[in-house]
C-alpha cells in the first residue's frame, strides 16, 4: 500500500510540475462555470435550486480531459524507458497500475472539491436536494474512475500519447453516447443489454439521486477491467 | 549473494537473443560481460534483474529464483539499465527519495542514505537540480546513485561508463572495485579496457553464446600460449642478426618490422623462453640489446577472435 501511495504521490506531483494539473483544473472549471451560471440550460434558466446543469456539463467536460491526464501515463513511461527502471523495482505490476490510476482520480477529486462553492451558492439561493447533490458528486467519481481506467489501458498498449489519447476516447465515446443510441433504438434483449452497458443510463440515476447496487457494480466493473488490462499489457513484455 | 544462470533462453519473437546460456557469479565477484552489439548483454541483464522472463531456464539470486520471488529478487539487486533512463523532470533529490522508498528504505534512514549516495557519486553541486538540466555524464551518476540507494547485494550495471569523461570513468571504476570488494558486480561493457580494469573476470558473448569466460590472464593465455618478444638489437648488420636469431632452438619465427628500423618480433615455440638465449647470443657476437620487451596479447585481439566467424 505505502508503494502504491509512492507512485501516486510522484505522479501527481508530475502533474502539477508540468503544468497539466492547472491547465485542466481552469479549464474544467471555466468550462463548467460558464455553462453552470451563465450560458445555455443554467441554473437560472432552470429556475431550481438544483446543481442538474453543472452535473450534466460535467459529465462532458470530464470525459474530454480525464483521455488528456491519462494518455501519458504509461504510454511515456514505456516510451523514455523509465518503464524498466519502475519494473525492476521490488514492485508489482499491479501497484503501478493502481498507483497511476489514483494519481489521476485524486486529481479529480480535487477539481471536483473546487466546485464546492457552486454548491454554497446554489444552497443559499433556494432550498436543494442535499441527497441529489452527494449522489451527483459520486456519479462523477465513479463514472472518472471509469474513464481514468480505460485511459490507463489505453495508454498501456503504445508508447505513443497521441495515440493514447484517440483510443481512450474512441472506448469512451461507445460507452459515453454509442450504446446509448443503440439502446434507444433497439427493442428486447439487445436493447436493454446496450442500455445497461451505457453510461448515461447509470450516470443520470444515480445524479438524480437514486443509487441502485447494479450501477456502483457497472462503474466497478469497468475499473477492475481497466485496470486489469492494463497490468495484462504491462506483462506483456514477458510473452512472445 | 551469488548468481546462478542456469541454461537460460530468450526468444524474441523467432529470434533467439540468448541461447542456452549458464554461468555463475560468485560473492564479491565483478564480472564483466562483454560481446559485439546484438549479442545478448542488455537481454542477460534484463532477466537477471527481473524485468525480462526468460523462456527456458532459471536464475537464482542468493538462492532466490527470479521466477518464483521476483520481488525478493529486486530488492536485492541494483541496476542501471542501458540509456539510464531518469525521470527528467524531478529534481535529483525527490529522484532519490522515490527510489528509496520504492526499494522500501525506512522512512528514517532515506535522508541518510540519500546523503550518502550525494557523496559517493559526487552530485554535491547538483542535488535540487531539475535532472532535465544536468550533463549526460552528472544523469550517469543519478543512475548509479539509484542502483545503490539502498544498498543492494548484488549490483547489474548496463554500460555504466558510457557519455562520461575519463575523469569520471577513473572515479566510477574506483567505485565499482570498491563496491565489488563485498559486493558481487555484473557490468556490461564494450571497452575492453575498461572491463580488464575493473574485472575480476570476464565472460564473451556472441549471438547469444558463451564463447569465453575467464579472468583476464587466462583467457590472454589462451589465446596465445607462446611468448612474443619485442627486440631491438644494435651493433650488427640486420641481415646477420637475423640469421642468428632464427639460429635459436626456442624461436620458432623471426619478423623484421618494417616500421621500426633495428626491430625484430620474435616468436617463441609453445612453453618456452627466449631471452636468455637471445641475450647469451648478442654477448658471443658482440652485438648490444637496447631493448626487450614482452608483446602481450592484447585483450582486443582474444575478442575479435572469438566473436568474428
Amino acid at each position: 500500500m505505502t508503494k502504491i501511495w509512492t507512485i501516486a504521490r510522484r505522479e501527481l506531483q508530475s502533474f502539477f510540475d508540468s503544468l497539466t494539473a492547472y491547465i485542466m483544473l481552469v479549464a474544467f472549471l471555466g468550462f463548467s462555470g460558464f455553462f453552470t451560471w451563465i450560458s445555455g440550460n443554467d441554473v437560472f434558466f432552470i429556475g431550481q435550486a438544483s446543481l442538474q446543469s453543472f452535473f450534466s456539463i460535467a459529465y462532458w467536460t470530464l470525459f474530454f480531459f480525464i483521455p488528456a491526464l491519462t494518455m501519458r501515463q504509461l504510454a511515456e513511461e514505456r516510451k523514455t524507458g523509465t518503464l524498466e527502471m519502475l519494473l525492476t523495482k521490488p514492485i508489482s505490476d499491479w501497484q503501478i497500475v493502481v498507483g497511476k490510476f489514483l494519481s489521476t482520480l485524486i486529481l479529480i477529486v480535487i477539481a471536483l472539491l473546487l466546485t464546492f462553492p457552486y454548491y454554497f451558492t446554489v444552497w443559499s439561493l433556494g432550498p436543494i436536494d442535499q441527497g441529489a447533490v452527494i449522489l451527483g458528486y459520486v456519479g462523477l467519481i465513479l463514472m472518472s474512475s471509469a474513464y481514468i481506467s480505460i485511459g490507463l489501458f489505453a495508454s498501456s498498449v503504445t508508447n505513443n500519447q497521441i495515440v493514447a489519447f484517440l483510443m481512450a476516447l474512441i472506448i469512451g465515446i461507445f460507452f459515453h453516447v454509442i450504446f446509448g443510441i443503440l439502446a434507444s433504438s433497439l427493442t428486447g434483449e439487445a436493447g436493454s443489454v446496450f442500455d445497461y452497458l451505457s453510461m448515461s443510463t447509470h450516470f443520470s440515476a444515480i445524479s438524480r439521486g437514486v443509487i441502485d447496487s447494479r450501477d456502483i457494480i457497472y462503474f466497478l466493473s469497468i475499473v477492475i477491467m481497466g485496470l486489469m488490462g492494463s497490468e495484462a499489457s504491462l506483462a506483456k513484455r514477458n510473452l512472445n | 549473494m551469488d548468481i546462478i544462470v542456469e541454461k537460460v533462453t530468450k526468444l524474441y519473437g523467432a529470434q533467439k537473443a540468448v541461447d542456452n546460456i549458464s554461468f555463475k557469479v560468485n560473492t564479491g565477484e565483478v564480472l564483466g560481460f562483454l560481446g559485439p552489439n546484438g549479442a545478448g548483454k542488455t537481454t542477460t541483464m534484463k532477466a537477471i534483474s527481473c524485468f525480462l522472463a526468460a523462456n527456458e531456464g532459471d536464475i537464482t539470486v542468493g538462492g532466490l529464483s527470479v521466477k518464483e520471488n521476483p520481488e525478493k529478487v529486486k530488492s536485492l539487486i541494483g541496476y542501471l539499465p542501458e540509456n539510464n533512463p531518469l525521470y527528467q523532470e524531478m529534481q535529483v533529490i525527490d529522484y532519490l527519495a522515490f527510489v528509496a522508498e520504492l526499494h522500501g528504505v525506512p522512512k528514517e534512514e532515506i535522508p541518510g542514505r540519500i546523503r550518502e549516495m550525494i557523496k559517493v557519486c559526487g552530485l554535491a553541486g547538483e542535488k535540487y537540480k531539475n535532472i532535465r538540466e544536468l550533463s549526460k555524464g552528472y544523469k550517469q551518476r543519478v543512475g548509479l546513485a539509484q542502483a545503490l540507494i539502498h544498498d543492494p547485494e548484488v549490483l547489474i550495471l548496463d554500460e555504466p561508463t558510457t557519455g562520461l569523461d575519463p575523469n569520471q570513468i577513473a572515479e566510477i571504476r574506483d567505485l565499482i572495485r570498491k563496491i565489488g570488494k563485498e559486493k558481487t558486480v555484473i557490468l556490461s561493457s564494450h571497452i575492453l579496457a575498461e572491463v580488464e580494469a575493473t574485472c575480476d573476470r570476464i565472460l564473451i558473448i556472441n549471438n547469444g553464446r558463451i564463447v569465453a569466460n575467464g579472468t583476464p590472464s587466462e583467457l590472454r593465455m589462451r589465446a596465445h600460449g607462446d611468448e612474443i618478444l619485442k627486440v631491438k638489437i644494435s651493433g650488427g648488420e640486420p641481415e646477420d642478426i637475423f640469421i642468428a636469431l632464427e639460429d635459436i632452438d626456442t624461436i620458432r619465427s623471426v619478423a623484421i618490422m618494417e616500421n621500426s628500423p633495428g626491430y625484430f618480433e620474435v616468436h617463441s615455440h609453445e612453453n618456452e623462453n627466449s631471452a636468455r638465449s637471445i641475450f647469451d647470443m648478442c654477448a658471443q657476437s658482440n652485438w648490444y640489446i637496447e631493448e626487450l620487451t614482452p608483446v602481450e596479447t592484447r585483450l582486443e585481439d582474444i575478442f575479435r577472435e572469438v566473436t568474428m566467424n
